[in-house]
């Protein structure tokens, strides 16, 4: 709605205050987004409360995974991609030019469609995340392998087999050691790019029980095609829709009672 | 609103709609006939309305077990789920009012036996307004019609006043003379199932409200009914 | 509710049908193109391996009767003295090794430039046109080259010029499969390593040479295969010499090199000789590439 793209912040304000929402870990203000000349993002804004799950729907090239991949500086490794704009994490613009970008990323982690395991041990997958930023010693290290692959859910399954390749794992292990290796570097933020889109049924209800049991140290944000899966996850849920956002709202209040027609068209399935 | 992307989710959403609609129009002729049955004093329509009983029961049911195989197969988001939800509660209170009419007229039998020593003028125009509500109500189902749902929710105040007078008159009555507190027992019963009727009907009024809107019908809901406080004494003698 | 059910649903009974005989004509015809083609690749397929087998077979015949341990470990001798092929086959090893060694890193710097840094920049399109320019470029031409370059200035030739004609063939081949190879491992990889806050270098250098090390072995192996029987490059640069030297500074002897000189000969035993060098050298290149295809192997 025109609405929503001229003074969205106080709808966003509103649903925030309607369904206790934590104060923002991440705000986005005027965001917009370019491949080359195509304009992908128009003027998003968004917070994304502390510790809680933000979900993001909306049609294939609504602009919802490009607006993730903002969070994390991700389009800074093709030329031509840019945003303008300020994403604020502790009052810093990390969109900003000469934003330590590794760092930020050791902040800001991502979980990808499919699972992307190294080509080396389940033990070192964890490990090379962790070896970027710090130099912990080897009980150290071992206490973090432990850690973050219980965190992940995951311990149980390969602590036996810690020395062996990641490849060998199943699909839904694969990616819940993605999550593990993820959390191992202790972001802030987790950002969930259609993590179940490649799993089966049951592999995907752990993964978003990982995701409620994650979100009580981390800020989460998820992108997925997934309705159910927005309805199940999230606190708050962002509608894109062409490059806009059209509504944001409280989980709830989205999929019981949303406000815009379009919105209201995409959840019931009546789209275009 | 568009077309669902699955042509026969739409189908099932106007089928579940149309299953509502029929029923409040077997509740409705129910009510009806109750109606003619107290005022005209007409048994044939008072052994009508209590035989439809078991058809509307069995459409409760149907209605039911619909609304489940739709939330389990379709799982509904936003106003198909609010409708869904509506019409299973909606088929709840008109089951009650299916109730409330047989109960009515299985009492209209009874106050044939009495020759009543007043008219029944009051009642009459209750039970008009009973069953207006009723009718608009569910056309308001049919129609998802707001308009038609706030304006039943707000008039069932005036049943709930002629429902007081009618109390006051009916224990007036029965003082003035113990032979007349059988019949106007019933009488007493008949208005209060009534005064019921037009309370569900604003419930319905509520529903068809939240599941067309999307928020609830937030204002408090006119209440004229304070038979409950009243106090009716003897005159001294 | 009417337009639903009248709209589409009524179309639906307005199925195409089909014709089965059409279908069944259809079908048979495509099973005879089927068959007609099967046979034509076995054909195909049998005529290549007959020549295959014919030049196994040749060589095993020719090659296993000359096979003594004396080839191992006599130097080659004037005909009529009972020689042996020791100085070629250590030439030929001396020179292929460090002919890989130098063509190796090269080459994988190279590929890794074309596969990480250059994607799309007209530098890097020139790189790989000039590369598989070279890659198919006629041996001989690199013989050539290395002689004007290494051989004629220093006035003589070589082992060392020998060994970087072989490392100038080994680039090319060694740049293909190191970009070939990085450019099938996923997008995805990348980012991930890249979202962990990986620099790019640690993630090629840790991600991703070890997702493409088997495809870059066996690259380098295959190029090893293919230099360790090339005669002509060596003709200009280490010549071949017929007594034992293992110095660089020096004319090298080696096996496709002597097989060219011995197999022209009118002395029946350097004939002879010539053709066991030609046994080993098929078989070693033979068991690099069985070698090869077990490394690649447990992947597939």
């Amino acid at each position: 709605m025109p609405e929503t793209g001229t003074r969205p912040t106080i709808g966003a304000l509103e649903a925030r205050a309607s369904a206790g929402l934590n104060a923002p870990r991440i705000s986005i203000r005027n965001l917009d987004f370019y491949y080359g000349a195509n304009k992908a993002l128009k003027a998003i804004n968004l917070d994304l409360p502390d510790r809680q799950v933000t979900g993001m729907i909306g049609p294939s090239g609504c602009g919802k995974s490009t607006l993730l991949r903002c969070l994390n500086r991700m389009y800074d490794l093709y030329p031509g991609q840019r945003a303008v704009g300020e994403v604020l994490m502790d009052g810093e613009n990390i969109i900003a030019p000469g934003v330590d970008l590794n760092n930020l990323r050791s902040r800001v982690g991502m979980v990808f469609q499919k699972p992307t395991p190294f080509p080396m041990t389940i033990h070192e997958n964890i490990t090379f995340g962790v070896k970027l930023h710090e130099r912990p010693s080897k009980a150290e290290m071992e206490e973090r392998v432990e850690w973050s692959l219980t965190r992940a859910a995951l311990w149980d399954e390969v602590k036996d087999r810690l020395n062996t390749s990641a490849t060998g794992l199943s699909g839904g292990q694969q990616q819940r050691l993605c999550i593990a290796r993820t959390i191992a570097v202790r972001p802030e933020v987790i950002l969930f790019d259609e993590p179940t889109s490649a799993l089966d049924p049951i592999s995907t209800l752990k993964i978003e029980e990982l995701i409620d049991e994650l979100k009580r140290d981390f800020t989460i944000a998820i992108v997925t095609h997934n309705m159910q899966q927005a309805a199940r996850c999230a606190d708050q849920v962002a509608f894109f829709y062409l490059g806009e956002m059209v509504e944001v709202g409280s989980a709830t209040q989205m999929f019981t009672a949303p406000r815009e027609r379009r919105t209201q068209e995409y959840i019931t399935g009546r789209f275009g | 609103m568009a077309e669902h992307i699955v042509k026969s989710f739409e189908q099932e959403l106007k089928r579940l709609q149309a299953l509502i609609t029929e029923m409040g129009g077997m509740v409705e002729s129910q009510v009806a006939l109750a109606s003619r049955a107290v005022i005209d004093k007409d048994a044939a329509a008072a052994s009508q309305a209590v035989d439809a009983d078991p058809a509307v029961d069995a459409l409760e049911r149907e209605v039911e077990q619909y609304v489940i195989r739709l939330l389990a197969l379709r799982q509904p988001l936003a106003q198909d789920l609010r409708h869904i939800v509506a019409a299973l509660k909606i088929t709840g209170a008109l089951e009650r009012i299916g109730d409330y009419a047989t109960n009515v007229a299985k009492r209209s039998l009874v106050l044939d036996q009495f020759a009543l020593p007043y008219t029944l003028t009051g009642l009459a125009h209750m039970s008009r307004l009973v069953q207006e509500n009723l009718k608009t109500i569910i056309d308001a189902i049919g129609e998802n019609d707001t308009d038609k749902a706030l304006q039943v929710w707000r008039s069932d105040e005036v049943i709930d006043e002629i429902y007081n007078a009618l109390f006051r008159e009916l224990i007036t009555y029965m003082m003035e003379d113990p032979r007349n507190i059988t019949p106007c027992i019933h009488l007493l019963f008949i208005a209060k199932n009534l005064e019921r009727i037009g309370d569900h009907a604003t419930n319905i009024a509520e529903l068809v409200y939240y599941a067309v809107r999307g928020e609830p019908l937030a204002d408090i809901r006119p209440k004229g009914d304070s038979s409950a406080y009243a106090v009716v004494r003897p005159p001294r003698a | 509710m009417s337009t639903t059910l009248t709209g589409t649903a009524g179309n639906a009974h307005l199925f195409p049908s089909r014709d089965p005989r059409i279908a069944q004509r259809l079908s048979r015809r495509r099973k005879r193109i089927n068959y007609i083609s099967k046979g034509l690749c076995i054909v195909a397929t049998l005529i290549g391996l007959a020549f295959l087998a014919a030049i196994l077979i040749t060589l095993l015949w020719l090659g296993l009767p000359g096979l003594h341990l004396s080839v191992f470990t006599e130097t080659t001798r004037p005909p009529g003295s009972n020689g042996g092929l020791l100085n070629a086959i250590v030439g030929s090893l001396i020179q292929t090794a460090i002919g890989t060694a130098i063509g190796t890193p090269i080459g994988l710097l190279v590929g890794t430039y074309l596969a990480e840094y250059a994607r799309g920049s007209a530098l890097g399109n020139a790189v790989r046109f000039v590369s598989d320019v070279l890659l198919s470029a006629p041996s001989i031409l690199i013989g050539l080259f290395i002689y004007q370059v290494l051989v004629n200035p220093f006035n003589g030739f070589s082992g060392i010029a020998g060994c970087a004609a072989l490392a100038v063939i080994v680039i090319p081949i060694v740049v293909r499969t190191t970009e070939d190879m990085l450019r099938l491992i996923p997008v995805a990889l990348r980012e991930a390593a890249a979202a962990l806050g990986a620099p790019k270098w640690k993630t090629t250098v840790f991600v991703c040479y070890r997702a493409a090390i088997d495809g870059i072995a066996t690259g380098v192996l295959l190029a090893i295969a293919r230099v360790a029987g090339e005669t002509a490059p060596l003709l200009f640069t280490s010549l071949g010499n017929l007594n034992w030297s293992v110095s660089l500074t020096q004319p090298m002897s080696s096996l496709p090199v002597t097989i060219y000189q011995y197999a022209g000969s009118a002395f029946d035993d350097w004939v002879q000789l010539a053709w066991v060098g030609a046994l080993l050298i098929t078989f070693g290149v033979l068991a690099l590439n069985i070698l090869a295809r077990l490394i690649l192997r447990p992947r597939h």
